[in-house]
């Protein structure tokens, strides 16, 4: 067995046991950038894990978010999601891929003229729940975050840890079972913050596995989870229950 | 896909264009105008051509013929005149017809008096109208060929004329159109992508939660057929009492031009216009928005 089939033939076991996401010596060069964002990062993650992605601006956090999401394919090495090679999937074949991702904004992202049930049913409509399903999972989720007795309003009038709950409802509704979040605090006074922190890692003890990239040392130190450290485009240090500098 | 979610897409089509009022009406403003002008221009210029073509249609050449043609000779002649490219009818006057045409003109009711035969014997001849006056010097240089032929009689002048103001009228009213056509489709195309890279994050978050191409497109798609189609409605509407209009003007008030000159009726203007004017406004409504949206889900 040669050097690459044996290191495939690792890759693969691991995924197969209980590997959720596992990124092979990836590197992404953006073609109008000198530096590449992210440079040989290998990094394997297990199902239900809680990790926190760390570093600077321009550390390539933001970049291993995208090439999670598959908004991007990287230049060199292999991302795996799921089992699935995100470099083979084809354009039609990514909403399905997605389905399966939570994501969670620090800006929020919602559907600005939609109130909070609309929002959050809307990820049910895209898979296609039938309304009874919807008319129970929405309410659910809703009350998890809660935002119970807001389903009616518009989001425009919430407040920002209100509304970074409606798009935590929305990542979850559909059950995925990965959760990605960038930046979920960035926005949030400190009480908000830790409201969010709180629901991530509740949701994490469900059995997701939850990914977030920041780079607030003060969450990142009290939480006491795995934490990677990425400089330059390169992971620095990878540590459970690590601690976070920010140079910034 | 599921009834339901093609519902839901279509529900949510209707929904933005009422929710993006101003943008909305702004479009159909737009489009509408647009074709307005167009419509106009080819009200216009398709009244110029049919009154040409009218002016054409009683244009002819007239074939006399030599002393020893025979009647079987002409015959034969006349239907291989109808089978020529250039001829689109082909009357015959005889001998006494054009007596009885001519002796009231000139002698009065009487004029057969004095005149124990037919004067204009041997004046019988064919009067060959054109397909085109384009081709009235072909037909001609041909006829003068014949050695059935003893005399053609055209206007050189009246063909020329026509047939040079005919191919302005082409060359220039077909330029304008283009012109027209083409900011029109500028206007148009502009307005629904301004109106959609606004929305460029409403889509790029629905891609991030896993919709496909389809369901985030229909509504845009939808949006923009419904919004092409009132644009064009609406100017056809214009035209129809404009036309109407206009039309009653010049017969009550210009009755001498009415007499003159022969209008087309709006029932052949709008055999054009309806298929190309919803054409344009529907066709831009959805190609923009299709073409527009296409780079926003590229996420």
């Amino acid at each position: 067995m040669t050097r690459r089939e044996k290191i495939k033939a690792a890759r693969d076991e691991f995924i197969e046991e209980n590997g959720i996401i596992f990124l092979d010596d990836v590197s992404m060069n953006y073609p109008e950038k000198g530096n590449p964002a992210v440079k040989d990062v290998t990094l394997r993650i297990n199902k239900g894990e809680f990790v926190f992605i760390v570093g600077d601006s321009g550390s390539g956090k933001s970049t291993l978010l995208k090439l999670l999401l598959r908004e991007i394919v990287p230049t060199g090495g292999d991302v795996f999601v799921s089992g699935q090679n995100t470099r083979k999937l084809r354009h039609s074949q990514i909403p399905k891929f997605r389905r399966n991702l939570g994501v969670v904004f620090q800006d929020f992202r919602l559907l600005k003229d939609r109130n909070v049930y609309e929002n959050v049913a809307f990820a049910q409509r895209i898979i296609e729940v039938p309304s009874r399903e919807m008319r129970r999972n929405v309410p659910s989720i809703l009350a998890m975050v809660g935002l119970a007795g807001k389903y009616k309003a518009n989001v425009r009038k919430l407040s920002g840890g209100e509304q970074q709950r409606v798009a935590l409802a929305r990542a979850l509704v559909n059950k995925p079972a990965i959760l990605l979040a960038d930046e979920p605090t960035g926005n949030l006074d400190p009480n908000n913050a830790w409201d969010i922190m709180d629901l991530l890692a509740e949701i994490n003890e469900q059995g997701t596995t939850v990914v977030v990239v920041t780079h607030s040392p003060t969450i990142v130190n009290s939480m006491k989870k795995r934490v990677v450290t990425m400089k330059l485009g390169e992971i620095i240090s990878d540590e459970q229950e690590g601690e976070y500098l920010n140079e910034d | 896909m599921k009834i339901r979610t093609f519902l839901y897409t279509l529900w949510q089509g209707i929904r933005n264009m009422f929710k993006n009022g101003w943008y909305s009406l702004a479009s159909v403003a737009t489009i509408s105008a647009c074709l307005f002008l167009l419509s106009m221009f080819y009200s216009i210029v398709a009244n110029m051509q049919h009154i040409l073509y009218t002016v054409e249609e009683g244009v002819s050449v007239t074939v006399f013929f030599n002393e020893d043609v025979t009647d079987a000779q002409v015959d034969a002649f006349g239907q291989e005149l109808l089978r020529r490219p250039e001829v689109r009818d082909v009357d015959y006057n005889s001998d006494d017809e054009i007596w009885a045409s001519f002796g009231p003109t000139y002698f009065g009711e009487d004029y057969q008096q004095g005149f124990p035969e037919n004067p204009l014997k041997g004046e019988h001849n064919y009067e060959v109208f054109l397909t085109s006056v384009s081709l009235q010097d072909q037909l001609v240089s041909w006829l003068e060929t014949r050695p059935e032929v003893r005399l053609v009689r055209y206007s050189e002048f009246t063909a020329s004329t026509l047939s040079g103001f005919n191919l302005m009228l082409v060359y220039v009213s077909g330029a304008i159109i283009l012109i027209l056509l083409a900011v029109s489709i500028f206007l148009i195309s502009n307005t629904v992508r301004v109106g959609i890279s606004v929305r460029s994050e409403e889509i790029s978050i629905m891609k991030y939660i896993g919709a496909t191409d389809f369901f985030v497109r229909a509504p845009f798609v939808l949006e923009g057929i419904i919004i092409g189609l009132i644009g064009a409605l609406i100017p056809l509407y214009l035209i129809h009492y404009l036309y109407d209009y206009v039309l009653t003007l010049i017969t009550t008030r210009f009755q001498m031009l009415s007499t003159m000159l022969s209008f087309l009726t709006l029932q052949e203007v709008f055999n054009v216009l309806i298929p190309v004017s919803i054409g344009i406004g529907v066709g831009m409504g959805l190609l923009g928005s299709y073409i527009t949206v296409r780079k926003y889900l590229k996420v």
